[in-house]
């Protein structure tokens, strides 16, 4: 394989494993925008959603399996909201972050100890592991086709989700003007539970399409939080479009990190990229120096 | 004087706590039980030192598991990296004569030449002001949340790195470290015969911390840390430097965690990567959080137990589960430490039944009784 076909091979797992990330840093900017919080249980909704869907395929067809996975996933969220968020408005947004942090361990306990620690996977949606297509001389899987094309329908059903239906642009308004909002008559309660539910099933859609791939296992949820808060610092906060250009740029340095270093530290170039944009710029690629402040002088 | 003498009634009462321990030990016979009480009560320094950051300087930090494993790899490795190779060399030779490197059988009966154990903690040292300046300067600019997130990174990236290289010991950590003679007889080692000689000294560093703390939290640097924690701006309007205190107890609490790391490290032999995972990280700020952040005692106290009591296997499978709902009730219910909230608590009956009382004595007068 010469060198162009292998880097066209990096670009698509980055492009691939980047689209999961951007679909995290998607919930992550949906739930910062409609309540400030950085939810770090984003990640586990990823997981929750690979594992129901796991378990409903033993005794249904795929389609109602996904469906199913994405639907309780979302309520899952909700609830998540409606217990802890709903009544601690008081509390500082830094406790948030941590009962979120809290929250993420004790899902991922609850997996473990409902499900085990095997690894599971969905069966492929079309073909099977040994099935390749040919792409401008890269092989891949067709699932990797399904991935990109789910979270691209995804993307462009919230952007347009967003924009053009009331309910969207009642959530955007939550989001920029929290009093106005609510004078305007839109309820900012139910805006946040459903911005919680929303991120939850977009999350679990992503677990279910990447099952086949990169397997579901309990502990999958916590690089993945991390590397998918990395992705939308670096497209800037509050801003779920650019969120899916920080995703895909995290996923192709990590994928052309394994080109340069061992394989062991390719979640440390996640990490680091996380480190270096909270240092050096902050407000991401996309977003404004004045919008959120982000460093304290 | 008697007021002087009323302060130092906890570190008296501390002191006889750790005896009373001893000789309860001693009398049931399960003297077992002093490998985790050590254990925990090294662990327990961190969480001081972790209580020092949050509650007084109110910064986040959830990768102080990453500053303790680097104390306790470094001095680790120092000491069981075999330097025989230049055994011939001058330099060999002078290291040995100021007593920076020893020659020792190692577990397998080999003759090895490391670093001495003193020279080991000392470079720990350096290695761990370095690292948290480094990472502190740019980190402790960022508010709140990205601090605990850029903090969070930092520890799972001193994870990976030490789980993906074998000069580590990749996922099996480093065994066979060495004890660690402090001179006046004392050695900090994993002996059984040596046991209550360690669980002393664990008992007497923390003592030893707590005192600097408190002597620290009474003092000029006390007052300035509790200004910024309570409005920064206000802080730094008064003159105070706020980013040069905030750095300075970071670094601080980054080593107090190293030096915790250094002595787990001798006492226990070895060292494995779990020690810089998140999971370790944020067991610590929930430790941190259930004593009362701001109070160094209550700090001590949950956190020895709950450590000894998760070490002792006492959780189960729902280990960090545990320590995870932990962190979720404080902050939810209790923010400022459970302590503080049953006082409030109380507080506030007494309150409700003096005023029940007292519109009780009102009423009796108004009807002439």
């Amino acid at each position: 394989m010469d060198s162009g076909n292998l880097a066209l091979q990096y670009l698509l797992s980055g492009v691939t494993k980047g689209s999961i990330y951007a679909v995290v840093a998607i919930g992550f900017n949906l739930i910062y925008s409609a309540t400030g919080v950085l939810n770090f249980a984003q990640g586990e909704f990823v997981m929750l959603g690979g594992m129901v869907a796991v378990t409903l395929a033993h005794f249904a067809p795929l389609p109602v399996a996904l469906t199913g996975a994405v639907i309780i996933v979302a309520l899952i969220g909700c609830l998540l909201e409606l217990l802890f968020f709903r009544n601690l408005r008081r509390q500082s947004v830094l406790h948030l972050i941590i009962i979120t942090i809290g929250l993420s361990i004790v899902i991922q306990e609850a997996a473990l100890h409902i499900w085990d620690e095997k690894v599971r996977s969905l069966p492929y949606f079309s073909g099977n592991e040994v099935s390749s297509v040919k792409l401008w001389g890269a092989a891949i899987s067709p699932q990797v086709l399904w991935v990109l094309g789910t979270v691209a329908c995804t993307v462009a059903l919230l952007h347009f989700f967003l924009k053009y239906t009331l309910q969207g642009r009642a959530m955007r308004a939550c989001s920029s003007q929290p009093e106005a909002a609510m004078l305007a008559g839109i309820n900012i309660g139910n805006m946040r539970t459903l911005a919680f539910g929303l991120s939850a099933g977009l999350g679990a859609l992503a677990g279910c399409v990447i099952s086949p791939i990169t397997m579901t296992h309990y502990e999958m949820g916590g690089p993945l939080a991390i590397k998918g808060f990395a992705a939308a610092i670096l497209g800037g906060l509050g801003n779920p479009m650019a969120a899916v250009a920080g995703g895909l740029l995290v996923g192709l340095l990590e994928a052309f990190s394994v080109s340069r270093l061992p394989a062991a530290y390719n979640d440390v170039t996640a990490f680091l990229v996380l480190l270096l944009v909270l240092f050096v710029r902050p407000h991401g690629l996309f977003g404004r120096a004045s919008a959120e402040s982000v460093r304290e002088h | 004087m008697l007021g002087k003498l009323k302060g130092l009634w906890p570190f008296v009462a501390f002191g006889v706590g750790c005896v009373l321990v001893h000789q309860l030990l001693r009398v049931t016979e399960t003297e077992y039980c002093f490998t985790q009480l050590t254990m925990s009560l090294y662990y327990s320094m961190v969480v001081i030192g972790l209580c020092l950051l949050m509650g007084y300087a109110g910064q986040v930090s959830l990768g102080h598991g990453g500053f303790f494993a680097i104390g306790g790899f470094t001095s680790a490795i120092l000491t069981t990296f075999d330097f025989s190779k230049l055994k011939g060399t001058s330099l060999a030779a002078f290291l040995k004569q100021i007593h920076m490197f020893v020659s020792r059988e190692d577990l397998f009966g080999n003759q090895v030449m490391n670093v001495s154990p003193w020279a080991a903690f000392v470079a720990a040292m350096l290695v761990t002001f370095v690292i948290a300046a480094l990472v502190g300067y740019p980190a402790l600019r960022l508010r709140g949340h990205y601090l605990a997130m850029a903090t969070l990174g930092f520890g799972l990236i001193v994870n990976k790195i030490v789980l993906g290289t074998s000069f580590t010991g990749a996922a099996d950590g480093i065994n066979g470290v060495p004890e660690w003679k402090l001179g006046l007889g004392l050695a900090v080692s994993g002996k059984s015969a040596a046991r209550v000689q360690n669980y002393y000294l664990a008992c007497g560093l923390v003592l030893l911390l707590l005192i600097l703390l408190r002597n620290l939290v009474h003092s000029r640097v006390g007052r300035a840390l509790q200004a910024i924690h309570d409005r920064e701006t206000a802080a730094n309007a008064l003159g105070i430097n706020t980013s040069a205190y905030k750095l300075k107890v970071f670094i601080l609490s980054a080593m107090i965690a190293a030096m915790a790391g250094v002595f787990f490290t001798h006492y226990t032999a070895g060292i494995g990567p779990s020690e810089a995972g998140a999971l370790k990280s944020i067991r610590y700020v929930a430790l941190a959080a259930a004593g009362g952040m701001a109070s160094l005692w209550g700090v001590t106290c949950v956190s020895t137990l709950l450590n000894y009591l998760s070490l002792r296997g006492i959780f189960g499978s729902y280990d960090n589960a545990v320590f995870g709902a932990i962190l979720i009730l404080i902050i939810s219910l209790a923010p400022e430490g459970p302590f503080k909230a049953v006082r409030e608590w109380i507080l506030g009956r007494k309150k409700e039944e003096c005023r029940m009382q007292k519109n009780k004595n009102r009423l009796a007068r108004e009807v002439g009784v």
